[in-house]
């Protein structure tokens, strides 16, 4: 969810992206990538994070080589950022992990512990003590004291202490992650297991030092533009929500960057409705307890890589974007697709799909807009040639999917019984677990499954917040025929 | 007495770089001081155009003032001491 404290982290992360882009439409680009963290604290300027400017600029370059697409754990820290320059632009094809972790930027944060805090009252019951099933907590006369090689981090003495006087710290990415794919390794900073990450983003969205970032194909997608191949944009529905403009005026400043054609991914979404209201009714006819959507691609990684066995519930439909790359590829057999992205999973699913060749995040669409000088909100409105439908343009929502496939349900209304998981985290990892492995799901027949709790107007990536994303996707969505119309 | 016209920058620059900071600024506006302020939501007015002023975006207007990289706290406390000025 979009808050407070990481808007900082966000606009730094935003202004190397735009110097990135304004670099590479310089006429010495690697050159001009060597000087941003220069750039952005030149000599004798504040210094408004870090212990002194060396730090900032060195964290400001291991920023910059995200921003150019490449791990950062990789960085040996003596290669200058104009090589790496010159390596992106030689790139044919994305790195496979979307996420890269800054290990000089994460602090390398004190360890998930339970604390008695100076506001123990060194009472006479001592709950604390009775509540622990390990013997882990002792009192010096004072107060009472956790020995650490004992404690569990259980939070039991935590929930008896009437004066809430035990705090539990944790570590924000390990916290976030709904997997325990990133954790503290031995040297004391966070790193991701790429056996388990399903890309969800939500470290990124977490770290309070805005360690964790995308690895960025901007570059990649700039360097097909300026070589004249024809380059179309594929935009998420969720995007309505996240630029300061109407959709119709998102053709026109998708062309001023270069791009071709612009596609709706909401016209996939239609078929995917379809397909998914169609598979239902064969699975419930079968005698199927439940089905889960299958749109998410942060869930479709947790499906392969930690619940294989909840794959016999998830419906085959394929996602929005694998329908519009098919028509887009079918109707433009040459060009180069890009996707644009609220969040990071999708890259991952871009990489198994011949069909979708980039993916571009709202962030990365937003700084190339600002590079490039296009003021979205003057671009003239343009018609898409295919109308989407209401709920088409209304999947980037919690329950918009489940919603859907409602709207396009040709059998009995009462046979249907829509449930939503809306986000995924530890706790709901573990039901769809349960689900998997007792074949019931009390949350009802049709199963929405959403990584980003709001849908993917909450996206990791995206520009607005939630509310007036959700308002600006819905006024959109508004103007379209609905499905129950056309049944 | 003349209201204090803010405007609120709706350009591509200040929406990227910090869309929910103005929004948040317009709510507290629109619900501490509607007696006092007129909030008047505008197309870019180029301050993020110069260089390097796109990181200083947001940017909020208050009368004729240009108040860059704007936050709540910052935008409350020019307009308390105009309001204490007058």
């Amino acid at each position: 969810m979009t808050n407070a404290p990481e808007i900082e982290t966000k606009k730094l992360k935003r202004e190397i992206l735009i110097r990135l882009i304004k670099a590479f439409m310089s006429d010495n680009f690697e050159e001009n990538v060597r000087l941003i963290p220069y750039d952005m604290r030149p000599k004798g300027s504040e210094v408004p994070f870090r212990c002194c400017i060396y730090k900032e600029r060195a964290i400001l370059r291991s920023r910059t080589i995200a921003g150019l697409g490449f791990a950062m754990e990789e960085d040996d820290e003596r290669t200058l950022l104009s090589d790496f320059a010159k390596r992106a632009l030689e790139r044919k094809q994305p790195e496979s992990e979307p996420l890269t972790v800054l290990q000089n930027a994460c602090k390398g944060c004190p360890s998930a512990r339970v604390f008695v805090t100076e506001l123990c009252q060194n009472c006479v019951a001592k709950p604390c003590m009775k509540a622990c099933n390990f013997g882990a907590i002792r009192n010096n006369g004072k107060r009472s004291i956790i020995d650490e090689e004992k404690c569990k981090k259980c939070g039991m003495c935590m929930n008896a202490c009437p004066y809430h006087a035990i705090v539990k710290t944790v570590v924000p990415c390990e916290e976030a992650c709904p997997v325990g794919a990133i954790a503290k390794g031995e040297d004391g900073f966070a790193h991701i297991d790429k056996e388990k990450c399903i890309s969800c983003g939500k470290c990124v969205s977490a770290c309070p030092f805005g360690a964790t970032h995308a690895k960025s194909q901007v570059i990649d997608v700039l360097s097909k533009i300026k070589q004249g191949k024809e380059v179309i944009a594929m935009f998420a529905p969720a995007l309505v929500g996240h630029l300061p403009c109407s959709a119709e005026q998102f053709i026109e400043a998708f062309k001023k960057v270069g791009f071709s054609d612009v596609y709706e991914v909401a016209q996939g979404a239609d078929t995917t409705i379809q397909v998914e209201a169609h598979d239902l009714a064969e699975r419930l006819e079968q005698g199927a307890p439940f089905m889960t959507t299958s749109c998410c691609a942060a869930y479709n990684e947790l499906i392969k890589k930690h619940i294989p066995e909840i794959k016999p519930y998830v419906s085959d439909a394929h996602t929005p974007l694998y329908y519009t790359a098919e028509i887009v590829k079918k109707e433009h057999p040459n060009a180069e697709t890009v996707f644009i992205s609220p969040c990071f999973a999708k890259r991952k699913e871009a990489l198994d799909n011949p069909n979708v060749n980039n993916v571009l995040n709202f962030e990365e669409l937003g700084a190339i807009f600002i590079a490039f000088g296009i003021e979205v909100d003057t671009c003239e409105s343009k018609e898409y040639k295919f109308k989407s439908s209401k709920e088409a343009r209304d999947f980037p929502l919690s329950g918009g999917v489940a919603r859907s496939v409602q709207a396009a349900w040709k059998g009995d209304p009462d046979a249907l019984k829509p449930g939503i998981i809306n986000g995924l985290t530890k706790a709901t990892v573990r039901d769809l677990k349960m689900y998997a492995k007792t074949g019931k799901c009390p949350l009802g027949n049709l199963i929405e499954v959403m990584s980003c709790e709001g849908g993917c107007i909450a996206g990791n990536a995206g520009l607005n917040t939630v509310k007036m994303a959700l308002k600006k996707v819905t006024d959109y969505s508004a103007q379209s025929y609905s499905l129950k119309d056309t049944k | 007495m003349e209201k204090i016209k803010v405007k609120i920058c709706q350009g591509t620059t200040c929406f990227v770089m910090g869309g929910s900071v103005t929004k948040a600024i317009q709510d507290v506006l629109a619900e501490k001081y509607a007696d006092t302020v007129e909030i008047l939501p505008v197309r870019c007015l180029e301050a993020c155009h110069e260089n390097d002023s796109f990181s200083q975006a947001p940017y909020i207007y208050i009368d004729d003032e240009i108040v860059p990289s704007a936050t709540v706290e910052k935008v409350i406390s020019i307009i308390e001491s105009k309001l204490k000025h007058d």
